[in-house]
Parts: structure tokens; C-alpha cells; sequence
């Protein structure tokens, strides 16, 4: 078990340095790179080169990278050229207001999609199944915009029960004092997320129920209820843990568009214009910050399946 | 999300490569479905395919996205070059059956036009990603090692990426055309089957016929192209269905963020994200007919990656 840990932890530091040695080669050697991108197409070649030694464009590409890690590992995440702060400050302001939204997505989507997934599988092949089925089928297939914009057009504008845009702050807290907004988008992330979990915890669920234990619980005369409640909601759970570390990158990416729709000020947001802005420092920053937390996110999946599934620490 | 998107994330176990019992693949869609038994391999999966209504469904629907999109501009001709500022936003008529948009070009027209570009962009990218992904899983499954590691951390490294944010990134380096917009929805398509076929790799690379086909003086390249490549095959097609439609959800994703091709080339996001502006005066011909198609295919493709699955796992057990 800890011959495992210690390799996934290992493998979780190779794979944050990848990402930072992507980020970086993207950014800083594909055509229409830092200089060219900032100071636009109309800047002379003398302006470009005068940005270039300035910011230390020039040397070479290792030396770079040496002093991008050294500026990394010391929390230095670059100073945003739009925004004219640094790039820790931005982040500070937005992660943990996505992370409320995707937080709150998640936990929404489980409450939901755990009981609808054993309910499916308990009355499998019924009629509330296969509508269950449809719907997950429509709503896993839906672009998050268009079911946002949906949702907006039936709640907002049709019947005027919830308001269009998400609320707008700058700390956590001023974004959770307007709960009514928040319900829009964190709706449209859940429910994406809600068919996925749903469909894999009705899988689960049934292969669960034809495991001999669950036949012999019910032989020795256990109410149904206890065996769906102490038997098969633990055994089914176990995928769902790797489906949530799993599907974090979506889920993030998912936000992104969420957050574009319903205005939410996020990480969403600020990455998305920090890319149409070229705001470099920003997008490098927030990209590694990104994918961080992705490999953490992963790696505490497998921590906890292998915490949880007493099988697997002996492999 | 939508995926939304193979064995990935390093899980130890699940990487060996046995057929463990439904194996969260973010990426692939919902599953479900029924299961038969009997018969041959090839005719066993094209049987349960074709009981499953949901999988003729699709079929059904994929085949007539098709022939609207390509077939229908040749019977039914719209101007779709040259802008009418006379004609813009018109409700649907009898000269436009779904109405005009907002530079005056015929709604249902350009439904087709678009059809032409997303489905050519969606099947591309995920046949290019199949492709691509494919060997880099082949070959890193087969020679295991060092190289196996290094060529699965950087899997990892781009997996860790979230797909929107790496997209996003070339983006603001690359100009958008499509041909680059078909690469870069490959560039993160790619990395499922990559993880999924390195995992049939490994369980296969023991099989008696790999090493009888090493005894017989086989080299590496031909028998990673001979025998392990096609006995992949179910998986990979299997991917590749799923890899469409997510291609199309993110090919949609982009077009709404402004990453698009540009007019007059267009897709049924680039549609729906300019319909949207009028979102607040009820002009519905602009936003439901692209949203319908786009909803309308992936479902379909959906379906028909989530029937194959459901063979292929038959095909698993009945081994």
C-alpha cells in the first residue's frame, strides 16, 4: 500500500512538471508568442525586440525554463500584464469562487445522482428507467451553454423566478449572500454532471445486486431497505470515487462555459480572457495552477479507492 | 461535463488491463443498454446492435444528419455567400421555412451548410485522435518500460490539462481555421484511446500469438500493427463513436466562446452562439433549429457508442 502511494505521488510530481514544460513550450515557442501576441501586429520589429530583451524573451529556451520553475516553486506566478497585478493575487480572487461553484455543482449532483442511480437499478428495465435513461441520454448530450441558456430562458425570462446572471463579487461571501442567483449555474454544471453519475451509479448498483452477498442477506430475511441502505450503497460508491477525480478536467472545463454564460466571476472567466486578451502571465499561471489541482484531485481519488477497497492495497 | 470524455488517471489496477466491471471512462457517455448472447463474434455484436432500438435510433438519425447536410443544398439552393440586409431576421415563411438570420442568410440553408462543417470537423478530429492515440497507447503498451512510463506521463501531463483550457491556450496562440480547429480538438480527443488501447496492449502483448509470432522472427513494428492493433479494434471503435460527439459538443463549446471559423464559414455553434444575442426577443428560429441539430447528433452518436459498448462487453465475457 505504500510502495503504491509513494509511486502515484511520484507520478503525480512527473506529470505537474509535463505540464508546466507543455505550458511553456505552447506559449513561449509557437508562432505569435509572447511579444508579438501583447503588442499586437501593428508593433515594429524594434518594439518587439526592445520587449523581448526586457523580458528576458532572448535566452535560451532551458535558462527560461530554470527561471520560470525557480519563480514556480518560489510562488511567484508572474505578473499579469492586463490586470496589472500579480497572477497569485488574481487567482486568490478567483479560484476559491469557482471552486464554491464546481464544489456545490458536485455536491448537488451526488445528492441527486446516487439515490436515482440505485432507484434505477432497483426497478431496472421499468418505465422510470428508461425515462430516466432518455433524460440522462438528452442532458449528457446537451452543449452546457444551450442548456444554460435554456434554463435562462425558462427561468428568467418565461416564468420570472430566478435572475439571469450569476452574482457578482469579489469575495466568496458576497457571492454566496445572493443564493437565488447562484442556483442558474450551479444547476447547469450539476446537471450534466448528474446524467454521468447517475448512469455509472446505476451500472454499479446493478452489478452490485447480483453479488451472492446481497442474495444471501435477503435469504436470511434483511428488510430491502437495510440491503440497499448498508450493503449496496457502499459497494456501488466505489467507481463513483474514480469517476470524481476522474472528471474534474470536465468538470473545470465545463465551468468555463458556465461561468461565461451566467457571468459568474470565476477562474472561468478570467482565463478566458486572459486568452483573448494574450495575457500570458495569467494563462501560464492559472494553467498550472489548473492542472495541480486536476493531479491532486486524481490522486486523492486513487488514495481514497484504496483506502475504501481493502482489495486493491495488495496489488 | 459533457463526456464530457478511457482508463485514465494512472489507477493502478484498472491499467493492467482487465476488463474490470464499468470502469468510469469520463469522456465516453452514460451506459446502459441490454445484453444478448450466442453466435459468432462479428455477427454476435451486429446482432445486439441491431436489437437495440436505441443503437437503429441512432443510426437512423446520424444517416439523415448526414443526407440533410450534404444532400439537402442540392435540392433545396439558398444564397449563403452573399449577404441580404433587406431579408435580416425574418420569421419562418413559405420563401424561408425557418425564417432568416441576422444578415439576412436563410436559416435552414445554413442549418445544412453547418451540418457539412460539424460533422466533417467532428469526425475528423475523432478519427485523427483515433488514429493518433492508437499507436502512441500501441506502441507504449507493448514496449512497456521506461518508455512506457514516459509516454503515459505525458498522457497524464496533457490529461491534466482541462480540455476547454488547453483549447483555449492554443488558441491564443494559433489563429483559427479549420483545419487547425480540427487539430486541436484531436490534440485533446487523442489521449482516451491512447490510455484504453495501451491497456489492451499490455493484456495482449502475453497472448500466445505475439509470442509465437516473436519466435517466428516477427519485428515489433509489424506485430504491433498486425496483431495487437486490430484485436483492439472494438475498443477503439468504440472510442472513436464517443470521441465524435464529444468533438462536436467542444467544436459547439468554441464557436460559442468566439473560437470558431469565421463567416462565411460556419457551424451549428457558431449558429446558436449568434442566435443567442436574441435570446430576449423570442426570435426562436435562430436558436432552436442548431441547438436541436447539435442535441439531435451527439445523442444519436451517443447511442451508437453506448450499443457497441454493450456488444463488445458480450464479446469480453463470451472469451
Amino acid at each position: 500500500m505504500t510502495a503504491y502511494l509513494i509511486r502515484r505521488f511520484l507520478q503525480a510530481v512527473a506529470v505537474v512538471f509535463g505540464v508546466t514544460v507543455i505550458v511553456f513550450i505552447i506559449i513561449h515557442e509557437l508562432p505569435g508568442g509572447p511579444a508579438r501576441g501583447l503588442l499586437g501586429p501593428e508593433a515594429s520589429t524594434y518594439q518587439v525586440h526592445q520587449f523581448i530583451v526586457q523580458n528576458g524573451y532572448n535566452q535560451p529556451l532551458i535558462v527560461q525554463y530554470g527561471r520560470f520553475i525557480n519563480q514556480l516553486v518560489h510562488g511567484n506566478l508572474g505578473y499579469s500584464y492586463h490586470y496589472n497585478e500579480t497572477v497569485v493575487a488574481l487567482l486568490e480572487q478567483n479560484l476559491p469562487k469557482s471552486a464554491v461553484l464546481v464544489g456545490l455543482a458536485y455536491l448537488v449532483a451526488l445528492i441527486i445522482a446516487i439515490p436515482l442511480g440505485i432507484m434505477q437499478a432497483v426497478r431496472r428495465n421499468s418505465v422510470t428507467d428508461y425515462v430516466a435513461t432518455g433524460a440522462s441520454f438528452v442532458a449528457y448530450s446537451m452543449p452546457t451553454f444551450w442548456l444554460g441558456i435554456l434554463l435562462i430562458l425558462g427561468f428568467s425570462i418565461g416564468w420570472r423566478l430566478l435572475p439571469p446572471e450569476a452574482p457578482q463579487g469579489a469575495t466568496v461571501a458576497a457571492v454566496l449572500s445572493d443564493p437565488q442567483a447562484m442556483i442558474l449555474p450551479v444547476a447547469t454544471l450539476a446537471l450534466v454532471s448528474i446524467a454521468a453519475f447517475s448512469r455509472f451509479m446505476r451500472s454499479s448498483a446493478i452489478e452490485t445486486l447480483v453479488q451472492d452477498y446481497i442474495r444471501t442477506a435477503r435469504a436470511m430475511g434483511l428488510p430491502e431497505r437495510t440491503i440497499l441502505a448498508r450493503y449496496l450503497l457502499r459497494n456501488s460508491l466505489l467507481p463513483i470515487i474514480t469517476l470524481i477525480g476522474l472528471s474534474l478536467p470536465a468538470t473545470i472545463s465545463g465551468a468555463v462555459i458556465t461561468e461565461s454564460v451566467f457571468n459568474y466571476p470565476g477562474m472561468g472567466l478570467l482565463f478566458y480572457t486572459a486568452a483573448t486578451s494574450h495575457d500570458f502571465p495569467v494563462l501560464l499561471g492559472s494553467t498550472v495552477v489548473i492542472a495541480t489541482a486536476t493531479v491532486l484531485g486524481s490522486l486523492l481519488a486513487d488514495v481514497l479507492y484504496a483506502v475504501v477497497d481493502p482489495r486493491v492495497r495488495y496489488t | 461535463m459533457t463526456e464530457r470524455k478511457g482508463n485514465e488517471g494512472g489507477v493502478g489496477m484498472i491499467l493492467a488491463g482487465e476488463p474490470t466491471p464499468e470502469v468510469p471512462v469520463p469522456g465516453q457517455g452514460p451506459s446502459g443498454g441490454d445484453v444478448a448472447a450466442g453466435g459468432s463474434a462479428w455477427g454476435m455484436i451486429l446482432a445486439v446492435f441491431a436489437r437495440n432500438r436505441l443503437a437503429l435510433v441512432g443510426v437512423g438519425i446520424v444517416i439523415f444528419m448526414i443526407l440533410f447536410s450534404f444532400l439537402g443544398p442540392v435540392f433545396y439552393h439558398t444564397n449563403q455567400v452573399q449577404t441580404q440586409v433587406t431579408e435580416i431576421n425574418l420569421p419562418p415563411s413559405s420563401a424561408h421555412p425557418l425564417g432568416t438570420d441576422e444578415v439576412g442568410y436563410d436559416v435552414l440553408g445554413r442549418l445544412m451548410l453547418s451540418g457539412q462543417s460539424s460533422l466533417i470537423v467532428g469526425i475528423s478530429a475523432a478519427v485523427l485522435a483515433s488514429v493518433v492515440g492508437t499507436l502512441w497507447g500501441a506502441v507504449a503498451g507493448y514496449v512497456g518500460g521506461v518508455v512506457d512510463a514516459v509516454m503515459m506521463r505525458v498522457v497524464d501531463s496533457v490529461l491534466a490539462i482541462p480540455p476547454l483550457i488547453f483549447i483555449l491556450l492554443l488558441a491564443s496562440v494559433f489563429k483559427v481555421s479549420t483545419p487547425v480547429l480540427i487539430l486541436v480538438v484531436a490534440l485533446v480527443a487523442w489521449l482516451a484511446p491512447a490510455r484504453l488501447v495501451r491497456g489492451e496492449a499490455i493484456s495482449l502483448r502475453t497472448r500466445e500469438y505475439v509470442q509465437a509470432a516473436r519466435g517466428m522472427g516477427g519485428r515489433h513494428a509489424w506485430i504491433v500493427l498486425r496483431h495487437i492493433t486490430p484485436n483492439a479494434i472494438g475498443t477503439i471503435v468504440v472510442q472513436t463513436t464517443f470521441e465524435v460527439a464529444n468533438a462536436i459538443l467542444l467544436l459547439a463549446a468554441l464557436s460559442y466562446l468566439g473560437l470558431g471559423p469565421a463567416p462565411p464559414a460556419t457551424n451549428w455553434g457558431s449558429m446558436l452562439s449568434d442566435g443567442l444575442n436574441y435570446i430576449y426577443e423570442g426570435k426562436w428560429w435562430l436558436i432552436y433549429p442548431a441547438g436541436i441539430a447539435i442535441v439531435l447528433t451527439v445523442v444519436a452518436f451517443n447511442f451508437i457508442g453506448d450499443a457497441l459498448r454493450a456488444a463488445l462487453e458480450v464479446r469480453l465475457q463470451e472469451r
